[in-house]
């Protein structure tokens, strides 16, 4: 008999499948979790750009203006949205965040000239406050939804979907339920409080164009309507939204993130952000719509680089939720409190995870303290120091995105375009219908060369 | 009485006189005439007043109401009143889907029948109807009272929260988590100050109370697929 013992895992029933089994039949209900998709999907990473060289010639880096000036809402809106940067921050409910959390955001968002979105649960008297351009979303759940924050909104974005979730409803579960929460979305406190996935008022594409005309006869059309769509038939659906009557459309793709949802949508529903971002571009064009209808694209931009390949592959601007969550101090060792670090390995461990692994945003015991009302957690973000990190994110975001797009000869980052972009892998170049680096073959476009 | 001809002006020229122009005026009773179907009417109000639609209106009819009190002459779309925050809209005819979806306050009167989803998302607002409603009305009800003087449809009132439904005919079928409730005196006491606000004369011993058996409350595997 050989001495070496052969242990052969099953790749198809691995340990994390029948962790997953063992735990569905001990417990008798899906998993529900935080955070967007773990797993490897095609993504901004797999393309790269062909910067300036002899038949390019790139701008002097540090002394050659390139403007990152951003407008949205130019279609029908009397104000469009003027930005100073195309990185938004992303729709996050107050609910999910503390209060202290969207404070931060806001202040980070006005110090660097752009907006923020509210989320599921309508609009704190903070967020108003401190986000000088804040976008109000009107969901399928209306929760706190009501006519003064409207006309209190910059721009209103109305969601259909959402990347991590397209087609479900949202969810907070009754720990994060608390007093004002449940003030503000009418329920009584520590219900688990689920969200409808379909609007209440309309149904289909015809009513939608209702729909927004009635937000517009609200606003006495002066403010920008965004449309935001979960990525699965971008295509059409951006058609829909511009046949609608949307002065922007926000694509959100598989990774974006999401403060509870099954793990089944999360990791098995939706298209990721780069095939979506191709398909919406399309669709615009297709419709002679593009640059008159602008594109936000979201879901798992994390890098100056990602904002680049954004802004290149056709959109105006970038949303980014789990960024700036991470920004604030998600997944980190510690917390900063009083200006020390302290460790949050316990409060971790007691969640059954560790730094670098956690998802458990629906829990409300988020040990760095940005998901959560627990009023003991929430003090671990003070939002002075919050907005400074934030801060820092966007502007290193926008100085890299600036920088790449000098190196391509551009004195403006939406002057970057597609012929500045080729991919590393036949996915990504079949996604986002850009040639594989060294050749000119687009796969399903071109023939092989 | 100022008048506003749907024919001379468009929905957007009267809303944005509502808006705008109204709440600098002594004017308080207002009419529009010739709606013929328009969508948006009368959207966004914010000022104390009385409107008389004289006709038809399209979806939309009172959307987000506060404070104006808004009959209608005729016939409603979808979503009349969705929103409302106080004030009142009052339907002499029938109206189509999604009445009073989302409303936090005030008070919607249909004296005819409803389409579907009638209450939908309700989180405060009071729905009193003359005839039936749809299948699927109440559904997700937060907060508010709706009163059905006729029959109600399929699974009403499903996964209800803090809403109570009063049924005077037949219900079709109760949603997930809804359940019939011995009626009260409270009961009886709120119901007939909600009948006499609509006009109509019902005695409130011949309603049924539906609310929430709040199982559906919190998360749980015995919630199975109607969670
Ligand atoms: S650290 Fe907090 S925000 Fe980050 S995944 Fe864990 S619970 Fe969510």
């Amino acid at each position: 008999m050989s001495k070496h013992q052969h242990l052969e895992e099953s790749v198809g029933f691995s340990s994390k499948t029948r962790d997953y089994i063992q735990r569905a039949s001990s417990t008798g209900l899906y998993e529900i979790r935080g955070i967007g998709a773990k797993r490897a999907l095609p993504s901004f990473d797999d393309l790269v750009f062909l910067a300036g060289s002899a038949s390019r010639y790139p701008l002097e880096g540090y002394r050659e203006k390139c403007s990152t000036k951003t407008v949205l809402g130019t279609r029908f809106a009397k104000n469009p949205i003027v930005l100073d940067t195309p990185i938004t921050v992303a729709g996050m409910s107050f609910g999910a965040l503390s209060a202290n959390v969207k404070e931060s955001l806001g202040m980070a968002a006005t110090n660097m000239g752009t907006s923020t979105t509210t989320g599921d649960g309508g609009m704190t008297p903070e967020e108003r406050n401190s986000s000088k351009t804040l976008v109000y979303q009107c969901l399928p759940s209306r929760y706190g939804f009501n006519p003064d924050d409207v006309r209190r909104a910059d721009a209103i974005e109305l969601v259909i979907g959402q990347g991590a979730k397209p087609g479900g409803g949202g969810m907070l579960l009754g720990q994060k339920v608390n007093a004002r929460v449940a003030g503000m979305r009418t329920l009584p406190q520590g219900v688990d409080q689920r969200s409808a996935c379909r609007h209440p008022d309309w149904t289909g594409p015809d009513d939608l164009a209702i729909k927004i005309a009635e937000l517009r006869e609200l606003t006495d059309w002066e403010k920008p309507i965004y449309i935001k769509i979960g990525a699965t038939r971008v295509y059409h659906d951006v058609k829909l939204a511009v046949h609608a009557g949307a002065d922007v459309i926000v694509v959100d793709g598989m990774q974006g993130g999401t403060a509870a949802t099954q793990t089944v949508f999360i990791e098995h529903v939706g298209i990721p952000t780069l095939a979506a971002l191709r398909q919406a571009v399309e669709a615009l064009e297709d419709m002679d719509m593009f640059g008159t209808v602008q594109l936000i694209v979201s879901g798992g931009i994390r890098s100056g680089a990602d904002v680049a390949k954004a802004l290149a592959m056709g959109a105006d601007a970038v949303a980014i939720g789990q960024g700036m969550m991470i920004s604030l101090g998600c997944n980190s060792e510690t917390y900063i409190k009083d200006g020390e670090h302290h460790s949050a390995e316990a409060d971790y461990a007691a969640l059954g995870t560790k730094a670098g692994f956690c998802h458990h945003c629906h829990t409300g015991k988020c040990p760095t303290g940005v998901t959560t009302q627990d009023p003991i957690l929430e003090q671990r973000i003070e939002p002075k120091v919050g907005a400074k990190h934030v801060t820092n994110y966007i502007k290193t975001l926008t100085m890299e995105l600036t920088t790449v797009a000098r190196a391509c000869g551009k004195s403006n980052v939406h002057h970057l375009e597609r012929e500045d972009l080729v991919a590393l892998t036949i996915e990504s170049a079949a996604m986002a219908k850009l040639p594989l680096a060294g050749t000119s073959w687009i796969p399903g476009v071109t023939e092989n060369k | 009485m100022e008048s506003l001809d749907l024919e001379k002006m468009s929905v957007r020229d009267i809303n944005q006189y509502l808006h705008k122009t109204l709440p600098g005026t002594d004017v308080t009773e207002l009419e529009i005439i010739n709606p013929t179907g328009e969508h948006n009417i009368a959207v966004g109000m914010d000022t104390e007043c009385t409107i008389d639609v004289r006709g038809h209106a399209g979806y939309y009819l009172g959307g987000m109401n506060k404070k104006a009190n808004i009959t209608v002459h005729g016939n409603v779309g979808n979503g009349v009143a969705e929103n409302m925050m106080s004030g009142s809209v009052h339907v002499k005819g029938f109206a189509s889907a999604s009445a009073g979806a989302t409303g936090h306050g005030g008070t919607l009167v249909i004296d005819g029948d409803t389409g579907l989803r009638c209450g939908i998302s309700m989180k405060g607002i009071d729905i009193v109807v003359g005839g039936s409603i749809g299948n699927f009305s109440g559904f997700m009800a937060q907060a508010g009272r709706m009163v059905v003087c006729g029959d109600a449809g399929e699974g009403l009132g499903d996964s209800l929260y803090e809403a109570v439904i009063y049924v005077k005919g037949t219900i079709k079928s109760l949603g997930a988590d809804a359940q019939l409730e011995p009626m009260t005196e409270t009961d009886h006491k709120a119901l007939k100050e909600l009948l006499d606000f609509a006009g109509f004369d019902h005695d409130p011993k011949e309603f049924k109370r539906v609310a929430s058996a709040k199982q559906l409350y919190n998360w749980n595997a015995d919630a199975n697929q109607e969670y």
